[in-house]
């Protein structure tokens, strides 16, 4: 039973502000992944609930207990590091041993917890090595097993896959994302890459220059992006931009741009009223266009000339010019396209997305 | 492509000599040459002489004969020359475990990030990279009978009332020279340290904060095993330094008063050069020689083994 609540939170490093504001509420048993580019202040937010950095204003609370004063030892938390940080002198059991020796536990406890982990891992047959006779896999399990030996409240997980190779890091995704299913604790985990927040997160926690953009679970987060940023960030490949002008035709607003012009469709349609006149940004999904067929409706549809072939195998990914904009779709792998081609393509009404051309927040 | 096309061009026009060093087995002995060639020369053959020097009658004036191992019987009955390898031992000791801990302890408060960390790292230097003789001459004159600016604090502080006689008494005289030994191997220690310090990850400390150690057992579980390595040659090296000192003592002593602060360098040298006994003297020398090879070996086993740890 944990909850971990961060009431304000904010980090200055001499003039630098790193995080800024943080409101956050993590729930008992939840896996809450931030992530963002590097420099955008989760690892600092992460390092602030385990108490290795000082909160410059603000409060973290663990269940109802405000920890800001309270050193990491007394957290009840366990952290897996982005390089393991593996004590190097010792072997894998005195590595997961460590922590429980310090808090003093009973040697048969110890030794028990100890098994229980490896088998967890299925590092049993590594228990007698040292960290560098591992290959970096195992070093990660040993990682994550010297957590799991201290039974505690909140896990955190600073980047912990981003030096293995990438098939390992698929593998270790789904080793992660059981082992939190099978342990249920809660658990914050850091990453800069958008697929690991949105495989492993009940939520994710979008950050950017040290604010926080959008918390919701990954459908949301693709689905309905809060601004421009989150939508760009979350999806791959990235979802097409493309300046426009929104104006009023026939009484319906459309977007406009050189060699461009789509129709707004419902609902957006009559937010995207109140702005007539003024720029936006159109964003549409790679996968939310496709050839133009006699079933779409001409406002919906735009040419577009291939410039790029990115053949896949599971899909063609065309890099296109649509009048001034690049934009990038994604389409049937039978399809036969050749660079340089003429296309005439159309998107998914329900798919569309404006962003304020200020403000940059969702229209 | 071009690399290769310039050096077959260049091989060309190189003469027939020059050639055989594009073979490695040439080309090593010829970087090689001269520092076989300074070493030979400068340690291997003195040492060599002293060898055959310590096994003669020879004097100052007087080329002498081969005596076998005479002399080593003569220096062992030597009083001196006993409480001379006593010295050695203990200097050596007290000043390496005292340079060792305050080396360590400025290496870690070094390590800490602080304003005009740079300017204080290269401060902590200066008792090493001023020549020894120079500092010595100071340390002598702050040691000084009648001037000692020590004594002059320690009256004026009401600690004492009358003068210490610092180099004048033998067990006060050792002191001296250990702590001015201290002092000057201070830097050497804490620097080497501090490198070592800063291999260590700063992950690793906050991995055990987490786990749960307290900042001493963060330090004795984590820091001091890693840092062992380094902790070990650094020692060696002071120890082979120490064990054979002899500018300090011969500038502030010169083994004196009454010959309790010799060590093997300046008796050897005292009774070699002074009085005029070269075999004696390179016998006195010599026997420093099984004992430092004793250590030496020990301490290289014994960092072979952390290594492979």
């Amino acid at each position: 039973m944990a909850e971990v609540s961060l009431h304000k939170l904010n980090k200055k490093f001499d003039t630098t502000h790193v995080v800024k504001d943080v409101d956050l509420q993590i729930r008992d048993k939840e896996f809450m992944v931030f992530v963002g580019p590097s420099g955008c202040g989760k690892t600092t937010t992460l390092r602030m609930i385990a108490g290795l950095e000082a909160i410059t204003t603000g409060e973290i609370r663990i269940d109802d207990r405000v920890v800001n004063e309270v050193p990491p030892m007394d957290r009840d938390i366990a952290m897996v590091f982005q390089n393991y940080a593996l004590y190097p002198h010792m072997s894998v059991a005195s590595n997961l041993a460590f922590g429980l020796k310090m808090r003093k536990f009973e040697k048969a406890e110890i030794e028990k917890r100890i098994n229980n982990a490896a088998s967890i891992l299925g590092i049993e047959s590594l228990l007698q090595r040292k960290p560098r006779q591992l290959s970096g896999g195992q070093r990660q399990r040993v990682a994550l097993g010297r957590a799991i030996v201290r039974d505690p409240k909140v896990f955190l997980f600073d980047e912990p896959l981003s030096n293995l190779d990438a098939k390992l890091r698929v593998q270790m995704r789904v080793e992660l994302k059981k082992l939190h299913e099978r342990l249920a604790v809660t658990s914050v985990y850091v990453t800069h890459d958008q697929v690991e927040a949105m495989t492993l997160g009940d939520r994710v926690v979008v950050m950017k220059d040290g604010v926080v953009q959008q918390v919701g679970e990954p459908l949301e987060l693709y689905n309905t992006p809060a601004n421009r940023f989150v939508a760009g960030f979350i999806g791959s490949p990235a979802m097409n931009f493309a300046d426009v002008t929104l104006v009023e035709n026939g009484g319906k607003p459309v977007a406009e741009a050189p060699g461009l012009r789509i129709g707004v469709p419902g609902e957006l349609a009559t937010r995207a009223r109140a702005k007539i006149g003024r720029k936006a940004t159109l964003g549409i999904r790679p996968e939310d266009i496709h050839l133009a067929t006699a079933a779409d409706a001409p406002e919906y549809c735009f040419e577009a000339v291939v410039e790029v072939v990115e053949q896949l195998g599971s899909e063609i990914l065309l890099d296109m010019r649509v009048g001034s904009a690049v934009m990038v779709a994604s389409v049937e792998p039978t399809l036969r396209v050749r660079a340089h081609d003429k296309l005439k393509l159309a998107l998914k009404p329900e798919r569309l997305h404006l962003f304020d051309a200020e403000s940059e927040a969702s229209i | 492509m071009a690399v290769t096309a310039l050096s077959a061009a260049e091989s060309k026009r190189l003469s027939p000599r020059l050639r055989k060093l594009e073979d490695e087995r040439w080309l090593a002995m010829a970087l090689l040459a001269p520092t076989a060639i300074l070493l030979g020369l400068f340690i291997a053959y003195p040492f060599f002489e002293g060898v055959l020097l310590s096994l003669s009658s020879t004097r100052v004036g007087e080329p002498g004969h081969f005596v076998g191992l005479k002399n080593f019987y003569k220096i062992w009955d030597d009083s001196i020359f006993r409480h001379t390898v006593w010295n050695t031992f203990y200097y050596t000791a007290v000043t390496t475990v005292f340079k060792l801990a305050l080396g360590l302890w400025l290496a870690i408060l070094l390590n800490r990030h602080f304003r005009g960390k740079a300017i204080i790292r290269a401060f902590i230097l200066l008792p090493f990279i001023i020549p020894t003789v120079l500092s010595t001459f100071a340390w002598k004159w702050m040691f000084d009978p009648t001037f000692s600016v020590i004594n002059w604090t320690l009256f004026q502080l009401g600690l004492i009332t009358t003068r210490i006689n610092w180099l004048g008494d033998p067990d006060l005289a050792m002191t001296s020279i250990i702590i001015i030994n201290i002092w000057r191997g201070v830097p050497f220690f804490a620097i080497t340290l501090l490198a070592g310090l800063q291999t260590i990850s700063p992950e690793l400390h906050e991995a055990a904060a987490i786990d749960g150690a307290r900042p001493w057992q963060r330090f004795w579980h984590v820091t001091w095993p890693l840092l062992m390595p380094v902790t070990l040659v650094v020692v060696l090296f002071s120890v082979i330094q120490t064990f054979a000192d002899f500018q300090l003592v011969y500038v502030m002593t010169g083994g004196g008063p009454a010959n309790a602060t010799h060590l093997f360098a300046t008796y050897a040298y005292q009774l070699g050069i002074g009085t005029g006994l070269l075999s004696e003297g390179a016998a006195i020398s010599l026997a420093m020689f099984p004992f430092l090879f004793i250590i030496v070996v020990v301490q290289l086993l014994y960092i072979r083994r952390v290594e492979t740890r």
